[in-house]
Formats: structure tokens, sequence, C-alpha cells
């Protein structure tokens, strides 16, 4: 059997693309996984978007420890024989396959960009050295777990007719020590930087907070209008929420244009806007790593530059 | 308190370089160092030693002149090392039952700190499957530690939202960049640290035939091709000619 499992159903939906293509190499059977209340509607979803069976591991927990899902996970896998479980790398999920690949003590390989067989083999692909390379890996042993990045594989058609089984069950597991004391919705500024097709961001060449609207008006002026920033502008300075933020850490994104002003060209936002179409620089040191990165760049002061780039794009395309 | 803090020596990947005509990365001759976020959590591993006494073991799987590296964590403020070399093939699954074995052989412990990932493979995997491994409760992502002294409370940034985890010891806690600033050592402590000891141990005294369950089959390159066409001159000039180019890659409409 090959397992699927993602709190973001949004993944899910892509993983059961693969998923679906594996399992029918393997000549099994493919299972999406619910860890919750039984939410029928949820389990046809799956269903028309490619999955042969859903799992229900019902329970009454609502809040995600990976100490507790890990046991989940691990009961539905012996329960069902499986030997492949892809699960979504957003953070619930690496921490989870990496316990649960602790407590059975196998083979777990994170943030994949491509699954295949190789000589029958579970062989993966994954961005490794800040992006500058990439590790092809195989599994020479079983069960295999690997976990896959939002947005890597597309969903299949959604496809209402086809039909599968519903399976629910109920697991005695054991409770964590540890207690979730508050849970909270970051702040967001509804911004999806991993969807725009124009990005212009910003790094510490900014002075302060109130400066960065210059980059909004150039990203405004080139109809973009998504912003985006290196790590120190969302993680220390909070000038920025996180959902702007670009780099290893942060999101990695892949627009038609992506203007970097004041910003240094660290690997790790390399790292995050490597795969961008056209990269343009704004720096005022000739020497900032971010040029060898770009396909453009004015070495300039951004303070001058940002306000004349702005207008001349206006007289441009009006 | 005993604190028990893993880290790994890395390349420093900005000294990477790309044979141009392989393109294939170059690991040879590249300085190490120890993965930034690792020191992270030394740092703040230090902070809960001077709040409530105790003692800090460093571990590092690792080849021999990671006990350089490992020098440089006594200079800051852990008490003892441990440096277990790995056979000769190693995966994650040989990294975490060689820190399980290690980590047997130090004894009581109350908590064991890692950095989130390292800075070389990004996975972030050793942590949670160490602690998975154990046995004992994880808290990943931690931005601020409040350590008691039954137990630690953290602040974790876990994406989309912001979660307050508790545990009671022992527990295992993966730290973020954000947490602290790494304290630098002084002359005095960097000579300090000749004295502290490192232990050596080799992967099979600790548990012998241990075999990956996961095998590199290639590192392929990436190529990063750009133009790198940098205007330096007068800045109206540079502007125009910026939004020139821009308008005929079809990107200005």
């Amino acid at each position: 059997m090959v397992l699927v499992y993602s709190d973001d159903k949004k993944i899910t939906f892509e993983l059961l693309n693969k998923g679906n293509e594996l399992a029918k190499e393997l000549g099994e059977k493919l299972t999406a996984i619910i860890i919750g209340k039984p939410d029928d509607t949820l389990s046809k979803e799956y269903i028309s978007y490619g999955a042969d069976n859903v799992f229900v591991a019902e329970t009454d927990i609502y809040q995600f420890k990976a100490e507790e899902y890990s046991i989940y996970l691990e009961n539905i896998i012996k329960e069902t024989g499986s030997e492949t479980i892809i699960i979504g790398s957003n953070k619930n999920g690496k921490e989870l396959a990496s316990r649960l690949a602790g407590r059975l003590d196998v083979g777990c390989i994170i943030d994949c960009t491509n699954i295949y067989l190789k000589e029958k083999k579970l062989t993966t692909e994954r961005v490794v050295y800040s992006g500058n390379a990439i590790a092809v890996e195989q599994f020479n042993s079983k069960p295999a777990i690997v976990t896959v990045p939002s947005k890597v594989f597309d969903p299949l058609p959604k496809d209402d007719k086809r039909k599968g089984e519903i399976t629910k069950k109920k697991f005695d597991v054991e409770k964590s020590a540890s207690k979730i004391l508050k849970v909270q919705e970051m702040k967001s500024e509804g911004v999806n930087v991993e969807d725009a097709e124009i990005i212009v961001s910003c790094g510490r060449g900014f002075k302060k907070k109130e400066d960065i609207k210059m980059v909004q008006e150039l990203a405004n002026a080139i109809k973009g209008k998504t912003v985006g920033c290196s790590r120190p502008i969302a993680a220390d300075l909070k000038w920025l929420s996180e959902d702007h933020w670009i780099g290893l850490s942060g999101h990695k994104v892949k627009p038609k244009l992506y203007i970097a002003a004041g910003i240094s060209g660290q690997i790790q936002h390399i790292a995050g806007m490597r795969d961008s179409g056209i990269i343009v620089a704004i720096n005022k040191d000739p020497e900032a790593l971010i040029f060898k990165s770009a396909d453009y760049g004015i070495v300039g002061d951004l303070y001058e530059v940002l306000p004349k780039l702005t207008s001349a794009v206006k007289d441009k395309i009006g | 308190m005993n604190i028990i803090v893993c880290a790994k020596q890395v390349i420093d990947v900005s000294e990477m370089k790309v044979d141009s005509s392989t393109k294939k990365p170059i690991l040879q001759g590249v300085p190490q160092k120890i993965s930034d976020i690792d020191k992270n959590a030394m740092e703040e591993a230090i902070k809960i030693k001077e709040k409530h006494g105790g003692k800090i073991t460093v571990v590092t799987i690792g080849p021999t002149d990671a006990k350089e590296r490992i020098k440089e964590l006594l200079a800051m403020g852990a008490d003892e090392g441990v440096l277990v070399t790995p056979p000769e093939k190693f995966d994650y699954f040989v990294v975490s039952n060689l820190l399980v074995s290690a980590i047997k052989k130090i004894g009581e412990y109350d908590i064991i700190l890692c950095g989130e990932a390292s800075i070389d493979m990004f996975s972030g995997q050793a942590g949670p499957r160490l602690a998975g491994l154990l046995g004992i409760p994880q808290i990943t992502y931690a931005q601020n530690l409040v350590v008691d002294k039954d137990k630690v409370t953290a602040d974790r940034n876990m994406g989309d939202t912001a979660v307050t985890t508790e545990s009671s010891f022992p527990v295992l806690i993966t730290v973020t960049k954000e947490i602290n600033e790494p304290r630098l050592p002084s002359l005095m402590q960097i000579l300090g640290a000749a004295n502290k000891p490192i232990n050596e141990m080799t992967a099979d005294s600790l548990k012998s035939g241990l075999n990956p369950k996961v095998e590199m089959l290639e590192l392929k390159g990436v190529s990063m091709e750009r133009k790198n066409i940098v205007y330096k001159d007068d800045i109206d000039e540079s502007v125009s000619k910026l939004v020139d180019s821009l308008a005929k890659e079809g990107v200005l409409r």
C-alpha cells in the first residue's frame, strides 16, 4: 500500500497524483489518511483526486503533536502493511515524518522534489547545499518515508465519479508529556508570494520601515503588487510579516520577474528565488553577491534608483 | 541541569564552487564550520546553564578534524565534547542511532538541543528523528525558551501559526536562528578550551553493523546561468537601460 498524508488538504491533493502513479507502478493501492474527526466530504474529495481508499484514524485530539500523530501513522502503517509513505512537507509534516522514521528506525528523505522507481527501488531528488546541488538518493530498505513540499506536483483533475473505500478506526494512543498552551494565527497580510508572477523584494539596504513603501510603489507600477523580503526584514526587524519572507527557511518563489533591492544576496536568500525567470538586482555595493545571481543589475543607492525606476516604468507602460 | 547539544560540522556553503565543465559541486577543500543554527542551540544551552547551573556536553558525529570545531563550542561554554567518527557510509538512520548510543554513554540528561536544520542539507530530520528514537517529547522550531526547574516553555514558529508548547524533562528542542545571537568566545576562553575534554569514539565501539537505509547515488550540479549585465554608471542612464531591457524580455506589460 502507498500512503499519503498531510494536514493541508491542498498538499494531499498534489501528493495523491504522484502516489497514484507510484501505486500503479508498484501494483499496489493508494490510501489517503485523515487523522481527526471522520470527515466524509474530505474523504470523498480525496477519492476524487486519486485515492483508492481513505483511512480515517478517529480521534478527538484537535491539536497537532508530532509525538501523538506519529503513533497514529505507525499504527496505520502496520495495519495496512504499507511500505511507501508520502507526507506533505510543511513544518508539521517534516517533524512528523522525521519522528516516525525514528520510531520505526527506517529510512526517510525530507523535501523531495521528485520521486520515482529506479530498478524497482524508491528513488528521490532533493535540493541541497542551498540550491547548489541536487542529491539523488535511493532507499535500500522498506518502509520508506518521504516528504514533498507544496507545488512540486500538480493535482489530478477532480473526478467525482471515482469510487473508493473509506475505513474508520480508533487507536489507543499514548499521550505526550508535552502540552500546547497557545496557538495563534501568525500576523499575516494575506500575501501569497509563491503564486506571484512579479515580485519586488527588499533587504537590509533599507534604513527604516517606512521606506519599504518605495518597493510597494515599484511593485504597483509593474502591476506585480507583490512585495517580498529577505530574512532580516521579516524575522529580525519584523517590518513585514513572514508571508513576505523569501529564502531557504521562508518561501520559495518562481515569478517571471524578481527584483531584489538592497538585498546582499546571501546564499539562503538565493535558494528561495533562484528559479525566477528574470532576476534584477539593485545594490550600492558593486561587489554584492546578488549581482552574480542576477540577469540585470544597477549599482547605485536604492533611495535614488527606486523612485527613478518606478517613474521610468510608469512612463514605459503607462 | 544536564544539557546535550548536537552539533554538525558542515562545509561553508557560501565558499562552495561549482566545476564549470561538469557543473558538479566541488566539495574538496571547502572550509568547514559548525552549522550556523547549531551555534544558536549552543548559545541557548549556555543561557540555561547560566540560570540553572549544570553541565553542557556537545556531541558531534563527524570526521576526526571536527575536533577543532568542537573546541570552538568548548570555548563558547560547553564543558565536554564527544566526537563519534561514523562508518564510511552513513545516513540519518546511522547518525541518529549513533547519537542515541553516545547519549546513553553520556548518561542522565534533561534537555537535548539541536538546530532546526543544518545549513548544508537543510532537512531538519536529525532532531525529531532522535526524539522519536529516544521516545521523548519534542519541541521544534523554538524562537524563545523559558526554562524553569522542572519544565520548559517554548514559542514556536510553525509557519501559519505561532504555537506555545510546554514540556517536562527530558525533552528534545530544536531552535531557529532568531532565538539568540551566538556569543564570540574571548581569547581566555579559547585558550581555556584546550584543557576541556573531548571524548573520541568510533561508530563500531558504540554500535556495530549500522548500514544506511538510504544511499546517495549522485550529487548533480545545478546550473545557475544568468546574464549578469550590470549597469554602474549614471543612475538615470542605468534606469533607462534597465527598463528597455526588461521591456525586451517581455516582463513589462
